[in-house]
């Protein structure tokens, strides 16, 4: 699509402009705005795993001075509807507050809204609910086998979603394959616990019907879901879209919260915030991720070819559906990873189970499914004696197969995975590597090397709603962009969505400074409040490069034409003989001849009678973009085009252990990048780097792990553990250019690297590592204690052995 | 009770709750808001101040605690409006942030570090910022930005053609 | 996330500061608080009371008193990480400091509240343990001490008088062919051990080692000697093997704690090897050899 050539602004190294008011501490967080007369929300939170509540005494509470309001389930839950779910599951409903019954412990049961944060929590201690404890399920695998216990009986059964995909000749595959290998691979819950935990302010006004939300949130289709619930039209729901998000990677949704504060603050005539404390975002902020358990099964030859792949994915979403479930559909759409697997079964079950509840995570599904994928081969190459990179080279698409369909139904727009592997490997010879490993192992500790190979789908269609619930028919996904140049000549763009680190203003600018050849930094980008807004489906599945910086390019090149075509108009001549040069417009046959920038916007805004005739005055136009490769509903037999692009990344890692302690140290880290074009290296560096250490954090440190009684024993930053500077090493990043054909600059995603590939190769280099002993570990996260214990018991085997 | 403090040179009375925490304090009653709350339990440090000079966790501070001593927030070493200091220059340069909100904490400790040992290594960096958990970035563009800070600061009193 | 209401009190000096301690039971006295304040704002510590003894005069000061290193209680973890004397007389501090949390913390937690704490897997514990420190409190108008070997009785339990306040702590220096040697294992760099050991050892000329303490903290319910292996092993080479049966059969009967992180036997297990690396550092410091990380 792109005839742009060489590029003026896009890949240079520009600063982004969002960074100057964050290095000052004038970013503008939710907690940062504070409307007059605002009260707040504590919350009490269920102690039990699953309890029936029996009563509620909220006398004493009521009477402490500062308390406003005590509001439990069963006022909610009369007067509002249930959040909206992703599957067809009308028995499973969630609300913001426990009703009736609780079903994990940290859920909401009751808010109490006081005049400060302090009271609120004050008051919260004196609410004495009276519960029934009920029988509790936590292991995804007795939820799925057993309906002895079951988390929402109207339901009938703990399973939301079993669904089974074959894509090929799987049974012809195998019969046909001299060899098989099977391997459970089991992804920890963690999830992307930004810094800033959610946050939101409602505010009624009455008199002009309208509900203000300043809120943190990263959400698709927001202001929909509160007005539904609510049961108030959209238009009496104004999202704020100019408050800067304090991270989210996924997980700010903020649906129950907002209801909730929505609520309160229709009930109560003045503004209600709930800024989330870390113990409520930690147990009942419904923001945890993926834990999943996989059962892959290959059938392969002798050349390590694999042919064809089973794989059953077994997911615990927790307590209530939300869009959770859906993790197991994004991965369909990249579900070889960058290889020539011919055939597929993959089996998707979700169950529910008595844990806090799950929302989208950085990948949406799609980590897991790497690590799954690419232990896998570690393993196909290690029966066979053969080199693990060797295996993936002969098993990766070819540059010269773009575009791949893979057998999902998915079409990969193009990629040169041998090249971006032999740069790497090319920058740190495996040789040299090796040679360090073999080193530390004759200092006697365990050392490996870990390879991933992974794919970031991108561009961020929601393929997998149809896709797992044939009820839901979109296969719309649109961003926006409106320009509008005002009359002294200035140019002002909007987005549509709040931003969470991303650099979006940044992005806006550059693609449309690039078509317009004007300098970026001149150009305002502003953010409009959703009843301002176009359509925009906020930054979800690394798609804003790909969609918001392509609405702006399209909306940029719509003015661009309008400014030719006007002065072409001025000029007296045809409009393929006017030439486009940096804001100005002339006559190619004659270029002294033109209309300046400041000419042009003359005619557009106040010289109506220059103006070619039918056309609008003013310098105004917007463009809603649908998203490439979009369009198409997923065929009876369940394939599917998910996203329009997939980025590559290939982790080259060594990890030394020391065997005693067992804890695994990375020692070299290189990464291998295409992203097709950059359009902000700065931008996408950090990303790169972000989600390498979110990787490290999964694969070796964060869990939200329960104790049999099913309380959450890591519920604070001293047991859920974050990476910090010291556990994250230097990584030198490789880059190589493979543009998408799909995009207009060429552009591919990148808002997921490096959490994509990192914990598969982590693990890869822990189990390369621990070979020697005959041991392996494929779940995650790897915690020192637990390899040590393995390595100790593994080495008192061998001794005994001896 | 009434208290008075000394913020960014200025001396503040105020009146709170003896269990207001320095954070509470300075972000709902001073509305200086470059400080945040992270996690109120010490571990994220985004809610960083200096403190007499040295960083320390402004949710672990109860503000009666600080009366007598020299509170300096994000405010305090912006150099005036719109204008940044070095550090904060360098930040941008590097692009050492993305979502901004444990930005003003890692700035406060860059300037904390450079003022003690204006020349450090990389691991003295990585150090002196691993109290404070960024989970965007993954460091490096935040280490590259001190490097990049220490470098000019240092440079401050060469020939110009000789600066970074 | 907001504590539960108190009372705040600055005290003016330290009989004023026991003097609150005994009107209400419910009192307690902050310091550096980097450990207080996240239970209370939790509130899993609700004092009536806070008693700040932060800005009494004469409570913060590392000074040679005699044959030992005295510390006032209420001096910052950062004062001792930048002390000339503590690096010169109390090396194994030196070391075992910057073990401690991180800067921030450091920069306000006190060695007098880290004490009082008494949280197993703390680093000052396990220094006052293995140095065999003297702690000085204040009661009701009276001076009186007690021995880190006998303050500590039970994880975050001390046998400190409940309206006493420690004023002070001394360490007795020891001179000669000094080493030592520190180890500890965390999840992260600055999260609380899940096992540290502490080890100081005067050689003879000969190299053979005339005295020596070893200390494993994190493992058991408080820091704790390993007073069978250094009875053992003083007199001898310090050779590894002899080591390794010293430290192994000291630790042989420990009930080692479990918890989230780090299950006993992994505790049990590598306390073992910490200390028998923590002694070969020791041996080897003290000979003036090149101390190869593990």
């Amino acid at each position: 699509m792109s005839s742009l050539g060489k590029f003026r602004y896009v890949s240079t190294d520009r600063r982004v402009r969002e960074d100057r008011r964050f290095v000052a501490g004038k970013g503008r967080f939710v907690a940062d705005i504070v409307l007059p007369n605002t009260k707040h929300v504590a919350l009490v939170t269920c102690p039990h795993a699953a309890a029936r509540i029996v009563g509620i005494d909220k006398s004493a509470a009521l009477a402490m001075p500062g308390v406003h309001y005590i509001l439990d389930g069963a006022e909610l839950a009369a007067a509002t509807l249930p959040l909206m779910t992703g599957l067809d599951t009308p028995n499973v409903p969630r609300r913001p507050l426990a009703h009736e019954i609780a079903r994990y412990s940290g859920e909401w049961v009751v808010a109490v809204v006081a005049d400060s944060r302090a009271l609120a929590e004050d008051a919260a201690e004196e609410v004495i609910v009276d519960y029934e404890p009920l029988p509790f399920v936590l292991d995804a695998e007795q939820a799925l086998e057993s309906n002895d216990i079951l988390v929402h009986e109207a339901h009938g059964s703990n399973v939301l979603l079993d669904k089974t995909f074959t894509w090929g000749e799987v049974d012809k595959d195998f019969a046909a394959a001299p060899r098989k290998l099977k391997l459970r691979v089991k992804w920890g819950r963690s999830s992307t616990v930004p810094i800033e935990t959610f946050g939101v302010t409602a505010s009624w006004d009455p008199w002009r019907d309208m509900l203000d939300v300043h809120a943190s949130i990263q959400m698709p289709r927001f202001q929909d879901q509160i007005a539904v619930a609510l049961k108030i039209p959209v238009t009496s729901v104004r999202v704020h879209h100019d408050v800067d998000v304090g991270g989210s990677y996924g997980v700010k949704r903020g649906i129950k919260h907002t209801i909730l504060c929505g609520y309160l603050s229709r009930r109560l005539g003045f503004p209600v915030r709930l800024i989330e404390d870390r113990l409520e975002n930690m147990r009942g902020g419904d923001a945890h991720g993926p834990e999943r358990l996989f059962d892959v099964e290959v059938a392969f030859d002798d050349n390590g070819i694999v042919r064809s792949m089973k794989m059953r994915a077994l997911e615990n979403v927790g307590a209530y559906a939300g869009r959770s479930p859906f993790q197991l559909g994004k991965p369909v759409g990249a579900i070889v990873g960058p290889y020539k697997i011919q055939s597929v079964q993959y089996r998707a079950v979700a169950v529910v189970t008595n844990k806090t509840t799950q929302d989208a995570v950085r990948g949406f599904g799609q980590a897991p499914t790497n690590v799954a994928l690419e232990r896998t081969m570690d393993e196909v190459a290690n029966v066979l004696g053969l080199d693990r990179l060797e295996i993936r080279r002969r098993n990766m698409i070819r540059h010269d197969e773009f575009p791949y369909v893979i057998p999902s139904g998915t079409t990969y727009d193009s990629g040169d995975y041998h090249a971006l592997v032999d740069k790497v490997m090319a920058h740190t010879s495996y040789d040299s590597l090796k040679a360090e490993r073999d080193a530390l192992r004759a200092k006697g500790l365990l050392a490996g090397i870990g390879f991933a190979a992974c794919l970031e789908p991108s561009g961020g269609n929601a393929m997998f709603e149809a896709l797992l619930n044939p009820k839901i028919q979109t296969t719309t996904f649109m961003d926006s962009c409106r320009i509008n140049v005002d009359g002294v000549g200035s140019i002002t763009a909007t987005m549509h969505t709040t931003s969470s680190g991303q650099g979006h203003e940044t992005l806006v600018g550059t693609a449309i400074g690039e078509v317009l050849q004007i300098d970026p930094e001149t150009i305002r980008v502003v953010r409009p409040d959703s009843l301002n807004s176009l359509p925009s489906g906020t930054p979800v599945g690394s798609r804003m490069a790909i969609m918001l910086g392509g609405a702006a390019f399209h909306a940029a090149t719509k003015l661009k034409t309008k400014l030719t075509t006007i002065a072409a108009h001025d000029l007296g001549i045809p409009l393929e003989r006017a030439g486009y040069d940096q804001g100005e417009v002339y006559d190619k046959n004659k270029p002294e001849h033109r209309r300046t920038w400041l000419d042009l916007v003359q005619i557009a805004w106040r010289s109506y009678h220059r103006m070619p005739a039918d056309m609008e005055p003013g310098l105004a136009v917007s463009h809603v973009m649908q998203v490439p490769t979009g369009g198409v509903l997923p065929t009876a037999d369940g394939k599917v085009q998910m996203y329009p692009c997939t980025s590559f990344e290939f982790h080259f890692i060594l990890v030394s252990i020391d065997p005693v302690i067992g804890r695994p140290e990375i020692v070299k880290y290189r990464i291998g990048h295409d992203c097709g074009t950059v359009i902000n290296p700065k931008i996408v560096r950090g990303m790169t780097m972000g989600g390498i250490a979110h990787g490290i954090g999964a694969a070796l440190y964060e869990e939200f792990a329960y104790n049999d009684d099913g309380q959450l024993i890591a519920q604070t930053f001293m047991d859920y553990l974050l990476p910090s500077s010291h556990e994250v090493p230097d990584v030198e990043i490789i880059y190589h250019v493979t543009p998408s054909p799909n995009t207009v600059f060429g552009q591919k995603g990148s808002g997921e690297s490096g959490y994509l590939g990192a914990p598969a190769a982590v693990a890869n280099a822990i189990n390369d590592a621990l070979k020697p002993l005959g041991i392996s570990t494929n779940s995650l996260p790897i915690k020192v204690s637990k390899l040590g214990d393995m390595i100790a018991a593994a080495q008192e085997k061998k001794s005994k052995g001896n | 009770m009434r208290i008075e403090l000394d913020i960014n040179g200025e001396t503040r009375e105020l009146e709170v709750e003896p269990r207001t925490t320095l954070l509470d304090c300075l972000r709902d009653q001073m509305q200086l808001t470059g400080a945040h709350a992270g996690c109120e339990h010490g571990v994220c440090g985004a809610c960083t101040v200096l403190f007499d000079g040295v960083a320390v966790r402004a949710c672990l501070i109860f503000a009666p605690q600080a009366q007598g001593s020299k509170i300096t927030t994000i405010e305090g070493v912006t150099p005036g409006p719109g204008e940044m200091s070095v550090i904060q220059d360098a930040f941008c340069e590097t692009h050492g942030m993305q979502c901004g909100y444990c930005t003003p904490a890692m700035v406060l400790v860059a300037h904390a570090l450079l003022v003690d040992n204006p020349n450090p290594t990389r691991e003295q960096i990585v150090d002196a910022i691993s109290g404070n958990i960024c989970r965007c970035t993954g460091y490096a563009q935040i280490i590259d930005a001190i490097a990049l800070a220490a470098e000019r600061l240092r440079g401050a009193n060469r020939p110009v053609e000789q600066r970074v | 996330m907001k504590a539960a209401p108190f009372e705040y009190s600055r005290a003016a000096d330290i009989d004023e500061a026991c003097a609150w301690l005994a009107a209400d039971e419910n009192a307690r006295i902050i310091a550096g608080g980097q450990t207080l304040v996240p239970m209370m704002a939790m509130r899993l510590a609700r004092p009536t009371r806070l008693v700040d003894i932060n800005r009494i005069a004469g409570l913060s000061y590392i000074r040679a008193d005699g044959d030992a290193i005295a510390i006032g209680a209420t001096t910052r973890q950062c004062d001792l990480e930048r002390d000339a004397l503590v690096a010169r007389d109390l090396p194994l501090m030196a070391k075992a400091i910057p073990w401690i949390g991180h800067a921030a913390t450091r920069a306000r937690g006190t060695i007098g509240g880290s004490l009082s704490n008494a949280d197993p897997a703390a680093e000052q514990a396990l220094m006052a343990v293995t140095l065999d420190a003297v702690l000085n409190y204040r009661e009701a108008g009276k001076t009186a001490e007690i021995k880190a070997r006998d303050f500590f009785i039970g994880p975050m339990v001390t046998a400190l008088p409940a309206a006493a306040c420690l004023t002070g702590v001394r360490y007795p220096v020891w001179r000669g062919k000094i080493g030592i040697g520190f180890h500890e294992v965390n999840a992260r760099r600055s999260d609380f051990a899940f096992v540290s050991a502490a080890v100081q050892v005067e050689l003879g000329a000969d190299g053979m080692c005339k005295r020596i303490a070893i200390g494993v903290g994190a493992a058991t319910d408080f820091p704790m000697r390993l007073d069978s292996a250094e009875a053992q092993l003083t007199g001898t080479m310090l050779d590894a093997a002899a080591v390794k049966d010293a430290v192994t059969q000291a630790l042989a009967d420990i009930e080692a704690m479990d918890d989230l992180h780090a299950s006993a036997a992994y505790r049990k297990r590598v306390a073992v090897s910490l200390a028998c690396r923590a002694v070969a550092d020791a041996r080897a410091s003290a000979l003036g050899e090149k101390i190869h990380a593990h």
